[in-house]
């Protein structure tokens, strides 16, 4: 393993530059160590010793380092060198050190990884990995007899902890290490892992936690994660080692011959020039920012791939077959390039990389950091990248993320409120292990970051949650899941209910998925018979309702293919091939990222200032000098609003910059206060940089005559009584709900291929989740869990917090202008109408009345 | 991009339906229920009450309020329609156990709808028998007027009959709009009615389990939707 990486193949190592400090540094390795390290003529790195320092003293540890810099073997030197220079105590039956990695693949990976030194210094230390892959068999072994070093996920540290004999397994840890921590730390299963990480301090009070990090903006935040809070409101922050960074990534936007589009996200206009920059490089990873882009693209650049090139498709939905077969391909250096999503963004480095190509802008300056960094993973070379926009926004987008890499300008880790459905989940888990007393369970529990500001009524509630349900109407009370065990202990009150708890546990639930299996069509027996289905692999799944919306012999891309949608069978979707060169459906979401919040603001500044837009391709810079001319060009401070008609309807225009999701939600709103002005709003669009709503009445007219105040329309009191009255009704908070239902344990996961002894389908069986919030909110408004999906909703889908920073920013900056026609800023958002799809009103009951007009229409056909 | 305020369609809403089963004709109503206007009777099936607790018993705290919604629900529909009788196709509480369940609130509630009214329990599968706590007769089968009312349909090409325990939902595919609702399905010479239920799930109509019922011919399939009953073409129905 070289000092700089965790890559499997090959075993490269760019020596450290010849530096008097690093030269001395590895005089305080223990002797194996610095044996291994003179053979290989390598010296330990500062951050690498530092770290050791830091150990010394048990110091938990935050690892600030750029990819590339040997952070995981920063993390894993005090461990190795204390295993090392100890003898193992006969009979031994504790781990000593547990590694905790958001994929499960990092950590078979990093185990790999780890074996090879230990083997080459003859250290007879243990390694073990404990994932979902790991067989029942072995993990009963390891439970037996646990190895020193056990790597892992949140998830299976949640189970292990589940159980009575935790703490003998877990007694005599000495060191966590967290990788990947700014990935998991803002998120719920980092709520999880927080809660486990608190249980396990009782458990193993000795332990210190290193955090390994990619590069964050407000560090304090994940200081604070790896470290007991204290209850009196100080805030406890861990150490922090920062690594030097390597030489600065050397970032550039392609130059296209065609011009670039207006709007939308194909980014065909670039493909010759991205083609040819795969064919000057050894390996390009392309990454695009969501799964239909990646299918898209991957069509397209084949399309045009006259060489064939090796070019390969890496998503989330794929087969891990198909996966693993892509990556091993990447190592094995026999591809040219992979168009890749997020799936890649993370940990595992596969081959040799020397250009990333970034189509679509990034989204934020951390995520471009972090992808850019899968280039060349010498620290002392620039990793390379080029961005290619898809329109013109983008254009400004992607300057600007270019702009704040080349500053170290990072987005920063949000601080994050506990959820409380993870900590349901986390004391029905607790209760598993044994009976536990309430106050104490309360004090572990605050000692978490992300739960240092939890009350003690909300907790209550939790605990009540867990029990009985929670409910206003106490009748559960006799049915209670937690019972008392003397002493103001709880007990669980059936050992059955733990079995319940490790079928459902983890925070990642899901959108049900559908397996698509590739089917062939023999020849016709007979004719007139339909020609029978044979089974063929399955490509990978896809989310339940874009299956829904499928008929049969409609063509969808997926997994690099066009394909026929034959039917379903049982759970899964049968595909066949087709010649069909254009798919009829033509995408399906997959994750997409708003803009950040530190982006956004620089997009906004670059506007505003005339000396950035020479730096801009010429269409752009021209494109903004007219939108000067015919309306104007807001300041940085300042947000812009046009009106003017179009056709017979009446446009309003505003250029807020706060990504979609907030601007989804300010669409849903303005146009329920222009419905009540009476301007008659038809509808509306959004994109991450400007929302656009149309109406039959003029707005122009109605604000000259005063009936329509355009600073009045951006209120902030728009996200009171408006805000709950629509987000109730929305589909948005049924799904936010769903997720909390089954995160605190209210439903259950659906396990595939479980169906009841009449033959009724799971569907019948189980309550639907909407039944449930539908009950709940009519009878028991004040619920935990509809708390619980409202913060959820507000924070993540919705983004009301920076809904509300914009208000309160633009209030008293609004920057009024009536046109005569459509404004050359507005264009690109009036293109998407038509593209998207907005979920508001009652669209389910249009639906069923156009449905029954059709039946309408029929009958006076045939009449 | 979808308007937020489609024109004006030419379909009427209507909370309710008039249809027919063997020639009798028969109102269908976007509860759930059906009005049988000859014998001023009110007709539900699977009402699965105290599914919730049933639930809880299990160690899944579902909340305890599906009862008193159903009851409600109930109450507004005989609010609309004041039958003299009210038939209950089975599956009206969820277990054996749910009549002792059942709050006193809620069996107040129910007296006070059986007041000056005939109420039939039919019994299904999942509550053969229907203790004494709640007023009402119990019968395994009805015979009124020619049709038949039970609780599992029988297969084959049976008709006058209406019946309850498939839980039939539809589902509807339009401009890239999925929709899945419960429904009353028939064929014109018999009937099987949605669960009225709150916390009662559905099956497709598409599914296999309702062939032996229909076998090949047609089936009309009417929807039901918050504002108002829903006819809508077979050709537009979806598989789950």
């Amino acid at each position: 393993m070289r000092a700089g990486s965790k890559t499997a193949t090959p075993l490269r190592h760019a020596p450290s530059r010849p530096h008097a400090r690093t030269a001395e540094l590895a005089a305080c390795l223990p002797p194996p160590f610095r044996d291994w390290f003179v053979r290989r003529g390598w010296q330990p790195r500062p951050h690498q010793v530092a770290l050791l320092d830091k150990a010394a003293q048990r110091r938990s540890t935050l690892l600030i380092a750029p990819t590339g810099s040997g952070k995981t073997l920063a993390g894993f030197l005090p461990s190795l060198t204390a295993l090392a220079g100890r003898r193992r105590p006969r009979g031994e039956r504790a781990v000593h050190t547990l590694y905790i990695s958001p994929l499960k693949a990092l950590a078979a990976d990093v185990a790999r990884n780890l074996l090879i030194p230990l083997e080459e210094m003859g250290l007879p230390i243990t390694v073990e990995t404990r994932t979902g892959d790991t067989s029942v068999s072995l993990k009963q072994r390891q439970r037996r007899r646990p190895p020193e070093i056990l790597l892992t996920t949140p998830e299976q540290v949640a189970l292990l902890l589940s159980h009575a004999d935790a703490p003998r397994f877990l007694a005599g840890l000495e060191t966590v290490i967290l990788d990947e921590l700014h990935a998991l730390a803002p998120t719920k299963r980092g709520d999880l892992l927080a809660l486990d990480l608190a249980r396990l301090a009782g458990i193993a009070p000795r332990h210190m936690r290193i955090g390994l990090s990619a590069t964050v903006a407000r560090p304090s935040e994940l200081r604070a994660y790896l470290t007991p809070q204290a209850t009196d409101g100080v805030i406890e922050l861990a150490d922090l080692v920062t690594a030097e960074g390597g030489a600065a990534p050397d970032i550039g936007i392609l130059d296209a011959e065609q011009p670039l589009p207006w709007a939308g996200h194909t980014t065909r206009y670039a493909l010759p020039e991205i083609l040819a920059a795969i064919k000057a490089h050894r390996l390009s990873l392309v990454f695009v920012n969501t799964r239909s882009q990646a299918e898209l693209l991957f069509q397209e650049l084949w399309r045009i791939n006259d060489d064939a090139l090796p070019i390969a498709l890496h998503h989330g939905s794929l087969d891990a077959t198909r996966r693993r077969k892509v990556e091993a391909a990447m190592a094995a250096g026999t591809l040219k390039a992979v168009v890749a999503t997020s799936t890649l963004d993370l940990g595992v480095d596969w081959g040799d990389v020397d250009l990333v190509i970034h189509v679509g802008a990034p989204k934020g300056a951390s995520r471009l950091i972090q992808r850019v960094g899968r280039a060349n993973h010498r620290l002392d070379e620039p990793s390379r990248a080029v961005l290619v926009p898809s329109n013109r926004f983008e254009v400004l987008e992607c300057s600007a993320a270019i702009e704040a890499a080349a500053a170290g300008a990072q987005d920063a880790v949000q601080h994050r409120t506990g959820a409380l459905d993870v900590l349901a989940q986390h004391v029905w888990g607790t209760a598993c292990a044994g009976p536990f007393h309430p106050d104490a369970l309360f004090c572990e529990v605050r000692a978490a970051a992300p739960y240092a500001g939890l009350t003690r009524s909300q907790f209550d509630r939790i605990l009540d949650f867990v029990s009985t349900g929670g409910y206003a109407l106490r009748v559960y009370e006799r049915y209670a899941r937690l019972k008392p065990a003397g002493d103001g202990l709880l007990r669980l009150a059936h050992p059955r209910l733990a079995q319940q708890y490790r079928m459902n546990v983890g925070t990642i639930v899901e959108a049900p998925m559908i397996k698509i299996r590739l089917v062939g069509r023999r020849p016709r027996h007979k004719p007139g018979t339909p020609r029978p289905l044979f089974g063929g692999r399955v490509l990978g799944e896809l989310e339940e309702y874009f299956i829904e919306q499928l008929s049969v012999g409609d063509t969808f891309a997926f997994a690099g293919e066009v394909l026929r949608f034959e039917g379903l069978q049982e759970t899964e979707a049968l595909v066949s091939r087709t010649h069909d060169s254009a798919p009829k459906i033509p995408a399906y979401g997959g994750g997409k990222f708003p803009l950040s919040t530190h982006l956004a603001e620089r997009v906004r500044r670059m506007l505003a200032s005339r000396e950035h837009w020479r730096a801009l391709p010429d269409p752009v810079s021209e494109w903004l000098g007219q939108q000067a001319e015919r309306s104007t060009i807001p300041d940085a401070g300042e947000v812009l609003v046009e009106t003017f008609p179009r056709g017979n309807r009446h446009f309003l225009v505003v250029y807020p910059f706060e990504g979609r999701l907030a601007h989804q939600t300010l669409g849903m709103l303005l146009t329920r206060r222009l419905d009540r002005i009476g301007a008659k709003p038809l509808g509306f669009v959004a994109n991450d940089y400007a929302l656009a709503a149309w109406t039959i009445e003029d707005m122009t007219a109605l604000s000259a005559s005063g009936r329509l105040d355009i600073a009045g329309l951006f209120d902030e009191d728009m996200l009171g009584d408006d805000l709950e009255a629509w987000l109730a009704e929305s589909s948005l908070m049924k799904r936010t709900f769903r997720i909390c239902a089954v995160i605190a344990g209210l439903i259950e996961r659906r396990h595939p291929g479980k169906t009841a002894r009449d033959g009724k389908t799971g569907r019948q069986i189980t309550v639907s989740s909407d039944l449930i919030y539908d009950v709940l909110r009519r009878h028991d408004p004040h619920h935990i869990l509809l708390e619980a999906a409202w913060a959820d909703a507000a924070t993540g889908l919705l983004d009301i917090a920076r809904l509300g920073d914009f208000l309160r920013r633009i209030k008293g900056h609004i920057r009024y202008k009536s046109l005569d026609r459509v404004s050359p800023l507005a264009v690109p958002v009036l293109l998407e109408i038509g593209r998207e799809l907005v979920y508001g009103g009652n669209v389910a009951e249009g639906i069923l009345r156009e449905a029954a007009d059709d039946l309408v229409r029929e009958a006076m056909q045939r009449g | 991009m979808l308007e937020l305020k489609p024109e004006r369609l030419r379909f009427l809403d209507a909370a309710s339906q008039e249809l027919s089963i063997c020639g009798k004709p028969i109102i269908a109503d976007s509860s759930g229920a059906m009005f049988w206007p000859a014998e001023r009777a009110l007709l539900v099936a699977d009402l699965h009450l105290e599914k919730g607790s049933a639930h809880a018993v299990r160690g899944t705290m579902m909340p305890p309020y599906d009862t008193r919604q159903t009851l409600m629900r109930l109450a507004e529909t005989i609010d609309r329609y004041d039958p003299d009788r009210i038939i209950a196709l089975g599956d009206s509480f969820h277990d054996v156990g749910g009549v002792d369940r059942l709050s006193e609130d809620d069996i107040e509630i129910l007296r006070m709808m059986q007041e000056d009214r005939e109420w039939i329990w039919i019994t299904g599968n999942h509550d053969p028998e229907i203790g004494e706590r709640i007023g009402g007769r119990v019968c395994a089968e009805l015979r009124i007027a020619g049709l038949t009312l039970r609780h599992q349909p029988l297969p084959g090409g049976v008709t006058h009959e209406i019946a309850g325990h498939m839980h039939p939902a539809a589902r509807l595919s339009m401009y890239g709009y999925s929709i899945r609702r419960p429904c009353f399905v028939g064929n014109g010479r018999r009937i099987v009615m949605p669960a009225f239920g709150a916390f009662a799930g559905g099956l497709n109509v598409l599914d296999d389990a309702f062939h032996p019922l229909f076998g090949d011919g047609g089936i009309a399939v009417w929807m039901l939707g918050q504002e108002g009953l829903y006819p809508v073409a077979s050709r537009l129905l979806r598989q789950d």
